[in-house]
C-alpha cells in the first residue's frame, strides 16, 4: 500500500508540475461552469433546483478529458525507458498499476471538489434533493474511475501518447454513445446485452439518485477488465515467446 | 550477495540473444561484461535486474531465484541501465527522494542517505536542477546516484561511464572499485582498458554465449603465449633470409611485411623464444639486423579473436 502511495504521489506531482492538472481544471471548470449557469439548458432555464444539468454535460467533459489525462500514465514512461527503472525497483506490476491509476482518479476527485461551491449555490436558491446530489457526483466518479482505467489500457500498449489517447476514446465511444445507440435500434436479448454494456445508461439511473448494486458492479467490472488488462501487457515482457 | 547464472537463454522471436550463459559472481567481486554490441549483454543484465523472465534458466541473487521471488531480489539490486532513463522533470533531489521511498530505505533515513550519495557522486551543486537542464555527464552521475542510494549488495551497471569526460571517467571507476570491495559488482562495456582496470574478472561473451572467464592478466598471458616479433634485417637478398628465417627450429610462421621491402614478422611457436637465434643467424651470414621489436598483442587481439566467428 506504502509503495502504491508512493507511485501516486510522483505522478500526481507530474501532473502539477507539467500544468496538465491545472489545465484540466481550469477546462473543465469553464465548460461546465459555461453550460452549468450560463448557456443551454442550464439551471435557470430549467428552472428546478437540481444540478442534473451540471452531471449531463460532465459526463461529456470528462469523457474527453480523461483520456488526456491517462494517455501519458505509461506510454511516456516506455518511451522515456522510464518504465524499466520503475519496474527494476522493488514494486510489484500491480502495484505500479494501481499507484498510476490512483494518482489520475485522485487528480478527477481534486477537479469535481472544485465544483462543490455549485451545491452550495443551488442548495441556497431553493430546497435541493441532497441525496440525488450525492448519488449524481458518485456517478461522475465510478464513471471517471472507469475510463481511467481503459485510459490506462490504452496508455500500456503503445509508447505514442496520441495513440493512447485515440485508443481510448475509440473503446470509451462504445460505451458512453454506441452500445446505447445499438441497443435501441437491435431487438430482444440482443438489444438488452447491450443495453447493459452501455456505460450511460447505468450513469443516467445513478445520476437520477437511483443507487443499484447492478450499476456498480457494473462500473466495478469497467475498472477491472481496464486494469487487468494493463496487467496482461506490462507482464508480456516476461513470456517466452 | 552472490549472483549465480544458471543456463540463462532468452530469445526474441527466433533469435536467440543469451544461449544458455552460466556464470557466478562472488561478493566482493567486480566482474566486468564484455562482448560486441547486440552480443546478449544488457539482455542478461535485464534478466538479473528482474526486468524480464527468462526462457530458460534461471538467475539466483544470494540464493534467491529472480523467477520465484523477484520482489525480494530487486530490493538487493542497484541497477543502472543502458539508456539511463531519468524522470527528466523532477529536480535531482526530489528524484532520489522518490528512489529512495520506493527501494524501502527508512524514512528517518533518507535525508541523510541523499547528502551522502550526492556528495560521493559529485552532484552537490546541481542537487536542487531539473535532471533536464544537466548535462549528459550529470546525469549519468544521478543514474549512479539512484543505483547506490539503498546501498545495495550487488551493482548492476550497464555502460556506466558513457558520455563521461576523462576526468569524470577516472572518479567514477574509483568510485566503482571502492564499492566494489564490500559489494558484488557486475559491469559491461565494450571499452577495454576500463575493464581491465576495473574489475577483477572478464566475461566475454558473443552471440550470445560465454566465450571466456578469466582474469585480465590471464587473458593477455594467453595473448602472449605465441611470441611474435618484427626484424628488419638489410644488406642480404629478401628471398634468402625469408628462407633462413623459416629454417630456424623454433619459428613457426614468417610474415613479409609488405610495407617494408627488408622487414618481417616472426611468430615463434608456443611458449618459445627465438630472438637468440635470429640474431645469430644475422652474424653468420654477415647481414645487418637494424631492427628487432616485440609485437605486443594487445587485450583487443583476444577479444578480437573470441568474438569475431571465423
Amino acid at each position: 500500500m506504502n509503495k502504491i502511495w508512493i507511485i501516486t504521489k510522483r505522478e500526481l506531482r507530474s501532473f502539477f508540475d507539467s500544468l496538465m492538472a491545472y489545465v484540466m481544471i481550469v477546462l473543465f471548470l469553464g465548460f461546465s461552469g459555461f453550460f452549468t449557469w450560463i448557456f443551454g439548458s442550464d439551471i435557470f432555464l430549467v428552472g428546478q433546483v437540481s444540478l442534473q444539468s451540471f452531471f449531463g454535460i460532465s459526463f461529456w467533459t470528462l469523457f474527453f478529458f480523461i483520456p488526456a489525462i491517462t494517455m501519458g500514465l505509461l506510454a511516456e514512461e516506455q518511451k522515456s525507458g522510464t518504465i524499466e527503472l520503475l519496474i527494476t525497483k522493488p514494486v510489484s506490476d500491480w502495484q505500479i498499476i494501481a499507484g498510476k491509476f490512483l494518482a489520475a482518479f485522485l487528480l478527477i476527485c481534486i477537479t469535481l471538489a472544485l465544483t462543490l461551491p455549485y451545491y452550495v449555490s443551488v442548495a441556497n436558491i431553493g430546497k435541493i434533493d441532497h441525496g440525488a446530489v450525492v448519488m449524481g457526483y458518485l456517478g461522475l466518479l465510478f464513471m471517471s474511475a472507469s475510463y481511467i482505467s481503459i485510459g490506462l489500457f490504452a496508455s500500456s500498449i503503445t509508447s505514442n501518447q496520441i495513440v493512447a489517447l485515440l485508443v481510448a476514446l475509440f473503446i470509451g465511444i462504445f460505451f458512453q454513445l454506441i452500445f446505447d445507440l445499438l441497443s435501441s435500434s437491435a431487438g430482444g436479448w440482443f438489444a438488452a446485452l447491450l443495453g447493459y454494456l452501455s456505460l450511460s445508461t447505468h450513469y443516467e439511473s445513478m445520476a437520477r439518485g437511483v443507487i443499484d448494486s447492478k450499476d456498480i458492479l457494473y462500473f466495478l467490472s469497467i475498472i477491472f477488465a481496464g486494469l487487468l488488462g494493463t496487467e496482461l501487457v506490462m507482464s508480456k515482457r516476461n513470456r517466452a515467446n | 550477495m552472490e549472483v549465480s547464472v544458471e543456463n540463462l537463454t532468452k530469445s526474441y522471436g527466433f533469435q536467440k540473444a543469451v544461449d544458455g550463459i552460466s556464470f557466478k559472481v562472488n561478493t566482493g567481486e567486480i566482474v566486468g561484461f564484455l562482448g560486441p554490441n547486440g552480443a546478449g549483454k544488457t539482455t542478461t543484465m535485464k534478466i538479473i535486474t528482474c526486468f524480464m523472465g527468462p526462457n530458460e534458466g534461471d538467475v539466483k541473487v544470494g540464493g534467491i531465484s529472480v523467477q520465484t521471488n523477484p520482489e525480494e531480489v530487486k530490493k538487493h539490486i542497484g541497477y543502472l541501465p543502458e539508456t539511463n532513463p531519468l524522470y527528466k522533470e523532477m529536480p535531482v533531489i526530489d528524484y532520489l527522494q522518490f528512489v529512495a521511498e520506493i527501494q524501502g530505505v527508512p524514512k528517518g533515513k533518507i535525508r541523510g542517505r541523499i547528502l551522502e550519495i550526492v556528495s560521493i557522486c559529485g552532484l552537490k551543486g546541481e542537487k536542487y536542477k531539473k535532471i533536464s537542464e544537466l548535462s549528459k555527464g550529470y546525469q549519468q552521475r544521478v543514474g549512479l546516484a539512484q543505483a547506490l542510494i539503498h546501498d545495495p549488495e550487488v551493482l548492476i551497471l550497464d555502460e556506466p561511464t558513457s558520455g563521461l569526460d576523462p576526468n569524470q571517467i577516472v572518479e567514477i571507476r574509483e568510485l566503482i572499485k571502492k564499492i566494489g570491495r564490500e559489494k558484488t559488482v557486475i559491469l559491461s562495456s565494450h571499452i577495454l582498458a576500463e575493464v581491465e582496470a576495473t574489475c577483477d574478472r572478464i566475461l566475454i561473451i558473443s552471440q550470445g554465449k560465454l566465450v571466456a572467464d578469466s582474469t585480465a592478466s590471464t587473458l593477455r598471458k594467453q595473448a602472449q603465449d605465441k611470441e611474435i616479433i618484427k626484424v628488419t634485417i638489410e644488406d642480404g637478398d629478401r628471398n634468402e633470409i625469408f628462407r633462413c628465417l623459416q629454417s630456424i627450429e623454433t619459428v613457426e610462421l614468417v610474415d613479409l611485411l609488405p610495407d617494408y621491402t627488408q622487414a618481417f614478422e616472426i611468430q615463434s611457436k608456443a611458449s618459445m623464444n627465438s630472438r637468440r637465434a635470429i640474431f645469430k643467424l644475422c652474424v653468420e651470414k654477415g647481414w645487418s639486423l637494424t631492427e628487432m621489436t616485440p609485437v605486443e598483442r594487445k587485450l583487443e587481439d583476444v577479444f578480437r579473436d573470441l568474438t569475431i566467428p571465423n
